[in-house]
């Protein structure tokens, strides 16, 4: 566990059961997440990693429970929590008709602090290409070099960051979200590999899944 | 790294940067994506080319059925292109990214339908006289005509957006969309070609403008929440 000066909790998560197309996904999930802390979310294809992740930044609304961020309930802490998240969904938010660089500006950057983010996911001389003729590894590297910028938000929520990377790609990565860490940032993220990151959380979702079977004709619920 | 205290400017200043950094850079990308622009275009001109030769070449005729099939032709292409509007940004994540931003959704929107109409609308509209001259429209009619046809599609490119907004979740929403903003697409319809008409008829219709105005003002101030909140919903499950 990282050494933070004093450890706040920046979200918490109480009782928490989503729903997805009228079924429930798992309930009764709670955690807390430290600043300087990271959580990795496992659990099966299906579980509902993303759908956690789209429910704490508030795109999701079908869920019960109560969920703080930095003390505030939500929905009222939303605006507050939108202001310090960096959030890179399984879809990138990376814009194929733009090059890297005016993707990375684009997202507030300056030219300066995007080139060297784009050096840094090693993406040197592909700055002027367009985003749609790079492979969809460079185009996850693009989506992530908004990790690299200065001024990083404090909260990183991260879905399955690591796909399509390769080996270098993933140290580049773990080595810069340690150092996030550091600066007492948090790190919210779902993954199926194994990250070598200094104090990340497991959470694992299968642990509250709902076990829920369906009768053969009724269609009614049965919970077991 | 040093955490420096960026100053936040005030949420109506960082609106107004909000909505230009995006009008810049969806001006860059229509701009790239000329088919965009040019293939509601060519449907706008081939099609009207085409009426002649379906109707009869009287002139009579064609001066007649002119104000109305400018103005349908112009609704349709002004639809055809609304279906991309929302899709790609919404196919890449960036729309998701659009709805965490601190900034309301409502400047993002806005500045889309702004090029949209720059794109499509303003374009046809420069276009029109010269289509009003295929289909032997009197002189009388032309200033209105591209008056009301600027008026007129940029309200048409606001009302789509809510239905684009509606459908940006679904995999061929074709039909669906012309469904949904179709009837809304109705008031500006009638006010445009009321106006060409009675231009070409010798009257005053400068009311007619006044309501298409009118109409803008308020697609402007209202499509845009009503896309925002739409889209809110698509994203929703």
């Amino acid at each position: 566990m990282s050494v933070t000066p004093k450890s706040q909790v920046v979200l918490q998560v109480t009782d928490l059961t989503c729903i997805r197309d009228g079924r429930r996904l798992f309930e009764g999930l709670r955690f807390s997440l430290h600043a300087g802390a990271a959580i990795q979310v496992k659990g099966s294809n299906g579980a509902g990693k993303t759908t956690l992740l789209r429910t704490l930044i508030g795109s999701s609304s079908e869920f019960s429970g109560d969920i703080l961020w930095c003390g505030d309930p939500y929905p009222k802490g939303l605006p507050a929590m939108r202001d310090s998240l960096l959030y890179i969904g399984h879809r990138g938010g990376v814009r194929s008709g733009l090059t890297p660089l005016e993707n990375l500006t684009w997202y507030g950057a300056n030219q300066e602090a995007a080139l060297s983010a784009l050096e840094s996911v090693d993406l040197t001389g592909f700055e002027d290409s367009l985003c749609h003729s790079l492979s969809a590894g460079q185009n996850r590297r693009v989506a992530l070099a908004r990790l690299f910028l200065p001024n990083s938000p404090r909260f990183w929520i991260l879905d399955e960051p690591l796909t399509a990377l390769d080996v270098a790609g993933v140290a580049a990565l773990e080595e810069q979200m340690a150092a996030h860490l550091r600066n007492g940032g948090s790190i919210l993220l779902t993954s199926h590999q194994p990250l070598s990151l200094p104090g990340l959380d497991a959470l694992n979702l299968s642990d509250y899944t709902v076990f829920e079977s369906f009768s053969d004709f009724g269609g009614e619920h049965v919970l077991s | 790294m040093s955490s420096v205290d960026v100053q936040k400017p005030v949420s109506g200043v960082r609106s107004a940067l909000g909505f230009m950094a995006l009008f810049r850079i969806e001006m860059l990308l229509a701009l790239r994506k000329r088919a965009d622009i040019t293939n509601p275009l060519l449907f706008f001109v081939t099609v009207l080319a085409l009426l002649p030769l379906g109707v009869g070449p009287e002139p009579e005729l064609l001066a007649k059925m002119a104000p109305g099939m400018i103005w349908v032709m112009a609704l349709l292409a002004n639809m055809l292109s609304q279906e991309s509007l929302f899709r790609g940004d919404f196919e890449d994540g960036t729309l998701e990214q659009l709805t965490l931003l601190p900034q309301p959704l409502y400047f993002a929107i806005l500045a889309k339908s702004l090029v949209h109409w720059i794109a499509t609308g303003l374009p046809l509209a420069l276009l029109s006289p010269l289509l009003a001259l295929m289909l032997n429209l009197p002189v009388d009619g032309y200033l209105c005509l591209l008056v009301s046809l600027l008026l007129g599609t940029a309200s048409l490119s606001l009302i789509g957006a809510i239905g684009a907004a509606l459908t940006v979740a679904l995999r061929r929403p074709g039909l669906l969309l012309a469904l949904i903003v179709m009837p809304l697409y109705v008031p500006v319809l009638i006010f445009g070609t009321g106006a060409v008409q009675a231009a070409i008829d010798g009257y005053a219709y400068s009311t007619q403008l006044a309501f298409l105005a009118a109409l803008l003002a308020t697609a402007a101030a209202l499509a845009p929440l009503a896309a925002a909140g739409a889209i809110r919903i698509s994203l929703d499950n």
